[in-house]
C-alpha cells in the first residue's frame, strides 16, 4: 500500500461517511458530540447540557467511535505507518520550536508517560485535550461536524467556526508551540 | 449497530494511513508545509457535498418518513462559533488531534493519548456546567 495514503483517495472515503451514515440512519457525522454523550452517560450531575437521553442520540455514535479505535488498530497492525515524509521546512520551523524526535505518528518525547511530566507534554496533553473537548462543546462541532458535514451542507454556522479552528490553530502553532520548549 | 461500527473502523482505518492522526500532519497544515490535509478535507467536502445534494435532489427519505439530510445549525450571534472554534483550534494544533484522531491514536498504539480524551471530557463537562452563564 503505498504511503501515505494519496489525500484525494482518504478525502475520497471520509466524503463518503457522511452519506452513508445519513442512508444508514439519517445520522450527522459528527464525532465530538460523543464527548457529551459520554459525560451525559457517567457524571450528568443534574446539569442541563447532559440530560439528553444519550443512549437514543448517541449510541450509534459511540458505536462508531469504537469502530474508529478498532480500525486505526486493525490498520497499525496490517500496514504499519512509515516514516513521515515531510516538508524540510517545517522540520526546520520544528526543531526550532524543541521538536527532535520525528520517527513515529507523534513526537514521543512529548506524547508518552514520561512526556506528560514535562511542562511541555502537560500544556500539549492536559491543556490541549480540554480545550478540544471545551472548544468543540461550545462551537457545536469538530473537524468532521463542520469542517466536513457542515462545510458541504453550506452552512454559515460551520464556516465561522472553521474560521476559528484556523485561528486558533495558527495562534497556538507560531506563537504558543516555541514558548513551550 | 455493527453497521455504525464498521463504517467507524473504515474511517479509523483510512485516517491512520492517510497520516491525518499525525501530530506531524497537522503542524505541516498549520505551518502551509504540503498540501495533504488541504487536500483531503478538501476533496472530503466536495464528496460528502455532492452527495448531500442527490440525497436533496432525490428527496430521499428514512424509514421514518423524514427527509435525509442534515439539521441546520443555528447562527445565532455566531459567537459560539467564533469562541468556541478558536480554543478548539488551539486544541488542535497543541494535542496534534481533534476528537476522530485522538480516539484512532489511542489504537494506533499512543496510549497516553487517554489523558487527552480524559481531559476532553473535562472540557466538555466544565462547557455544560458553565453553558448558561457563556454566551452564545
Amino acid at each position: 500500500m503505498p504511503h501515505p495514503l494519496p489525500w484525494y483517495i482518504a478525502g475520497l472515503l471520509i466524503g463518503l461517511i457522511v452519506p452513508a451514515l445519513l442512508l444508514l440512519g439519517n445520522k450527522p457525522f459528527g464525532i465530538s458530540s460523543n464527548f457529551r454523550h459520554i459525560c451525559a452517560a457517567t457524571a450528568p450531575c443534574g446539569i442541563e447540557f447532559f440530560r439528553h437521553d444519550w443512549k437514543r442520540s448517541g449510541l450509534w455514535n459511540l458505536t462508531f467511535l469504537a469502530g474508529v479505535c478498532a480500525g486505526a488498530a486493525i490498520a497499525a497492525w496490517v500496514a504499519p505507518p512509515a516514516p513521515i515524509h515531510l516538508s524540510p521546512r517545517v522540520v526546520a520551523d520544528l526543531q526550532a520550536a524543541g521538536v527532535h524526535d520525528f520517527t513515529g505518528l507523534v513526537p514521543r518525547e512529548i506524547f508518552s508517560w514520561s512526556g506528560l511530566l514535562t511542562l511541555r507534554g502537560l500544556v500539549a496533553i492536559v491543556v490541549g485535550g480540554f480545550l478540544v473537548g471545551f472548544g468543540t462543546a461550545y462551537a457545536g462541532g469538530c473537524t468532521s461536524g463542520h469542517a466536513i458535514a457542515g462545510l458541504a451542507d453550506r452552512q454559515l454556522a460551520s464556516l465561522i467556526a472553521v474560521c476559528g479552528f484556523f485561528a486558533g490553530g495558527l495562534f497556538a502553532s507560531y506563537l504558543l508551540l516555541p514558548l513551550l520548549v | 449497530m455493527p453497521a455504525y461500527f464498521l463504517l467507524g473502523a473504515a474511517f479509523g482505518a483510512v485516517l491512520l494511513e492517510a497520516e491525518v492522526i499525525s501530530w506531524f500532519r497537522i503542524q505541516e497544515m498549520f505551518r502551509f508545509g504540503s498540501f495533504h490535509m488541504y487536500g483531503i478535507i478538501a476533496s472530503a467536502i466536495i464528496v460528502a457535498g455532492t452527495s448531500l445534494e442527490i440525497i436533496g435532489r432525490l428527496r430521499l427519505r428514512g424509514p421514518d418518513g423524514t427527509p435525509l439530510g442534515l439539521a441546520p445549525k443555528q447562527l445565532g450571534s455566531g459567537l459560539r462559533y467564533v469562541a468556541g472554534g478558536t480554543l478548539f483550534g488551539i486544541g488542535w494544533a497543541l494535542t496534534g488531534a481533534c476528537p476522530g484522531p485522538l480516539v484512532a491514536l489511542v489504537g494506533a498504539g499512543v496510549p497516553v493519548m487517554l489523558v487527552a480524551i480524559a481531559s476532553a471530557l473535562v472540557g466538555t463537562w466544565t462547557y455544560g456546567y458553565l453553558r448558561p452563564r457563556l454566551p452564545h
